[in-house]
C-alpha cells in the first residue's frame, strides 16, 4: 500500500542509514543526517533499525495514509499533527485509512526522521534506499520528493503495540527524540591539520561562536564569524574528508561536512565534530549560534559506546512494550 | 608511513609526504596498500578511499573495541591490525600485490569545440595550438589517481606538464556528463551533470558512472588510461549504439 505526498515541503528525501562500501568509487554515505534519530523512529514503529524513512527539512509535509500504520519521528522541534491531535516527537501513534500527517514549521532545529511501519520500499542502490542528490540516485528517482508523489510502503508486520487506537503515552528519551538545542555546542577531535593553523586561529576556533550561514544544505553548514587563517599557504594533496570533518577554505570560513559531502577533498581540515554529536549538527539552521569543545578521541569511542549501550537497553524496552 | 586519525570512525594511512616529486611510486603505494587492506579481514573496517598519497580506513569504533571491550584502545588496535596488514612480511604478499597490474583502457574523446568550451583558454595560457593541445593530451598516458569530488568523477594523473592550466576563476554552475578538463597539472573526467571549474576540452560518449551496476564506475583507481581523439560523427554513433544496446 501507499501514503500519498499530498505536500512535500521544503526538502523531503527518502533516507535510510547510508550507503557503505562505494567511497573508493566517490560515492558518498549519504543516509539521514542523525542515524541515532532514525533507528529511535523505526524501533518505536517496529521496524528494523536501518529501514528507509523520510527526512523531513523545514517542514511542510503533509501525507496521506492508504492503511493502516504505526508512525513515529524524532528530531528538531516541528509541531506535527494527525488530523487536529497533535504528535510529539518520540511518541508512537497508530494511523487509519484516510488519516493525514502534517509537519508544519519547526521552531528550533532544522530536519526530523519519520518511520512508517513497513518502511518505504524503494529500490535498493548500491546497498542502500538512500537518496543521493548529487548522484541523482536512490530514494524516489534520485530526488526530493514532490506534491503528488506516491510512497511505497513494506509489508506492516501487525503488532500488539501500545499505540492502539491513538498516540502512545510512553516516549523515547528526550535527548535522543528531540535532539535540537538553541545554543548548540559541538564536540570535536583534532583534525588532520590542526597544526597547520595558528594560534590564533585555533583560539578563535575554541572560543568563538560562529552562525550557521543559509548556504548551508546536506553537504555541509557553512560558518560566518571569525576568519580561520593558516600559518603556511600552500597546497594540500587532495585526500579523503567523512562527515563531520572541518575543512577551511582560503576564506578562512569553516565548513561542517555532513552526509552528503563529497569523499575527497584538498581544504585543510581543523576539526572533526564527533559521531555522537553528528544529529546536533544535523539541526544547524541558517542564523544558529554553533561553538566547538574539543574532547579527546578516547573520549568521543566511549561516547558512542556509551550511546550504543543505551539504545540496546532502549530496544528491549521497546520490545516489552509491544509483547 | 603515518596513521592519523579523521574523526572518531574513519583515519587514514598517508603513506607519501609528496605526490608530484614521483607520483607513479606514489600510485604503487597507494594501491599496494589499498589491495592490501582489501584483502585483510581487520575487523570493524568499513570501507576505504584511496587519494593521491593516502588511503582513508572507515571503521566501526564498536566493531573494533569488541575485540578487547575497551574504548581507549580502539584506535590503537585498528592502527596495530592495518600497520600487520600492510607491512611486506613475505615475498607472496608482494607477489599477490604486483598481480593486478591494470591494463590500458581507452577512452575516445570529441575535442571539438562543441565540447571543448575552455580549448582557447586553454590555447591562451599554455601558447599552443588548440590542435597541439588535442595532440599532446591524446598521446599521453595516464592513471586514475582516485575517484571522489562527485560519485564517478575520475581524477587522472600523468597530464603533460605544458598543458597544466589553472582551474577558471568562477566554476560553471552545470557542466554536461562526459566532459574532459583540465584542473591545474591534472587531467579528469566528470560522469554527472555537476558544477566544477576546470577547463572543458572536450567529451566522451562513455557512461562513466552507472548507480545499477556493481561496481558503479567504467574505471578504477590505478587504472591506466590513454585518451583518443574521435570525430563528432564518431561521437554521435557511439551514443546511438549504445542507446540501442
Amino acid at each position: 500500500m501507499n501514503a500519498v505526498v499530498t505536500r512535500a515541503g521544503f526538502l523531503t528525501s527518502v533516507q535510510d542509514l547510508g550507503r557503505t562500501g562505494f567511497r573508493q568509487f566517490g560515492v558518498s554515505t549519504s543516509g539521514a543526517l542523525d542515524s541515532l534519530a532514525l533507528r529511535v523512529a523505526n524501533l518505536l514503529v517496529g521496524n528494523e533499525e536501518g529501514s528507509a524513512g523520510l527526512e523531513i527539512t523545514l517542514g511542510g509535509l503533509q501525507l496521506r495514509f492508504e492503511d493502516e500504520r504505526i508512525v513515529a519521528w524524532c528530531g528538531g522541534e516541528f509541531d506535527v499533527q494527525i488530523g487536529s491531535r497533535a504528535l510529539p516527537a518520540g511518541h508512537v501513534a497508530r494511523l487509519q485509512d484516510g488519516d493525514e500527517l502534517k509537519f508544519a514549521r519547526a521552531q528550533t532545529g532544522c530536519r526530523c526522521w519519520l518511520a512508517i511501519s513497513g518502511g518505504i520500499d524503494v529500490p535498493v542502490i548500491l546497498g542502500s534506499r538512500s537518496t543521493d542528490l548529487r548522484g541523482n540516485f536512490g530514494g524516489i528517482e534520485g530526488r526530493k520528493l514532490r506534491d503528488g508523489d506516491q510512497l511505497s510502503l513494506g509489508e506492516f508486520r501487525r503488532s500488539e503495540t501500545a499505540a492502539t487506537g491513538g498516540i502512545s503515552s510512553w516516549t523515547a528519551p528526550h535527548d535522543w527524540a528531540s535532539p535540537a538545542s538553541p545554543h548548540p555546542n559541538l564536540r570535536f577531535i583534532r583534525g588532520v591539520d590542526w597544526n597547520r593553523f595558528n594560534d590564533v586561529a585555533i583560539e578563535r576556533f575554541t572560543h568563538h561562536k560562529f552562525t550557521v550561514s543559509s548556504d548551508s544544505d546536506r553537504m555541509g553548514v557553512r560558518l560566518d564569524g571569525a576568519e580561520l587563517k593558516r600559518e603556511d599557504e600552500t597546497d594540500l594533496i587532495s585526500e579523503a574528508v567523512a562527515p563531520g570533518t572541518i575543512q577551511v577554505p582560503p576564506s578562512g570560513k569553516p565548513i561542517l561536512l555532513l552526509g552528503d559531502c563529497q569523499t575527497i577533498g584538498g581544504y585543510p581540515k581543523i576539526a572533526h565534530v564527533i559521531t555522537v554529536d553528528l544529529g546536533i549538527a544535523a539541526q544547524l539552521r541558517a542564523g544558529d549560534g554553533v561553538r566547538f569543545f574539543e574532547v579527546s578521541l578516547q573520549d568521543a569511542h566511549r561516547l558512542l559506546m556509551e550511546r550504543e549501550r543505551d539504545l540496546e537497553r532502549f530496544r528491549i524496552g521497546v520490545s516489552l512494550q509491544r509483547s | 608511513m603515518e596513521i592519523i586519525p579523521l574523526g572518531d570512525s574513519a583515519l587514514i594511512v598517508r603513506v607519501r609526504e609528496q605526490f608530484e616529486d614521483a607520483p607513479e611510486e606514489a600510485l604503487e603505494e597507494v594501491l599496494r596498500v589499498f589491495q592490501l587492506l582489501q584483502r585483510a579481514a581487520i575487523p570493524g573496517l568499513i570501507e576505504l578511499a584511496p587519494a593521491y598519497t593516502s588511503v582513508a580506513v572507515f571503521f566501526n569504533p564498536i566493531a573494533v573495541s569488541k575485540g578487547n571491550g575497551t574504548a581507549n584502545e580502539a584506535f590503537d588496535e585498528l592502527a596495530a591490525g592495518i600497520r600487520d596488514a600492510i607491512i611486506p612480511t613475505s615475498r607472496r604478499h608482494r607477489r599477490r600485490a604486483a598481480a593486478r597490474a591494470p591494463g590500458l583502457i581507452e577512452i575516445p574523446v570529441c575535442y571539438d569545440a562543441e565540447f571543448g568550451f575552455d580549448l582557447d583558454r586553454v590555447a591562451e595560457h599554455t601558447k599552443l595550438s588548440e590542435r597541439e593541445i588535442v595532440e599532446l593530451h591524446s598521446t599521453g598516458e595516464y592513471r586514475v589517481a582516485c575517484i571522489g569530488f562527485v560519485p564517478g568523477f575520475t581524477f587522472l594523473a600523468g597530464l603533460p606538464k605544458n598543458l597544466a592550466t589553472p582551474r577558471r576563476d568562477v566554476p560553471r554552475k552545470e557542466i554536461p556528463p562526459g566532459s574532459v578538463g583540465i584542473g591545474g597539472a591534472q587531467t579528469g573526467i566528470y560522469p554527472l551533470r555537476s558544477p566544477g571549474g576546470w577547463n572543458l576540452i572536450g567529451r566522451t560518449p562513455l557512461k562513466l558512472f552507472d548507480p545499477t551496476k556493481d561496481p558503479p564506475t567504467l574505471l578504477h583507481p590505478g587504472d591506466r588510461v590513454r585518451f583518443r581523439a574521435i570525430t563528432r560523427k564518431e561521437f554521435v554513433a557511439f551514443g546511438e549504439s549504445r542507446l540501442n544496446q
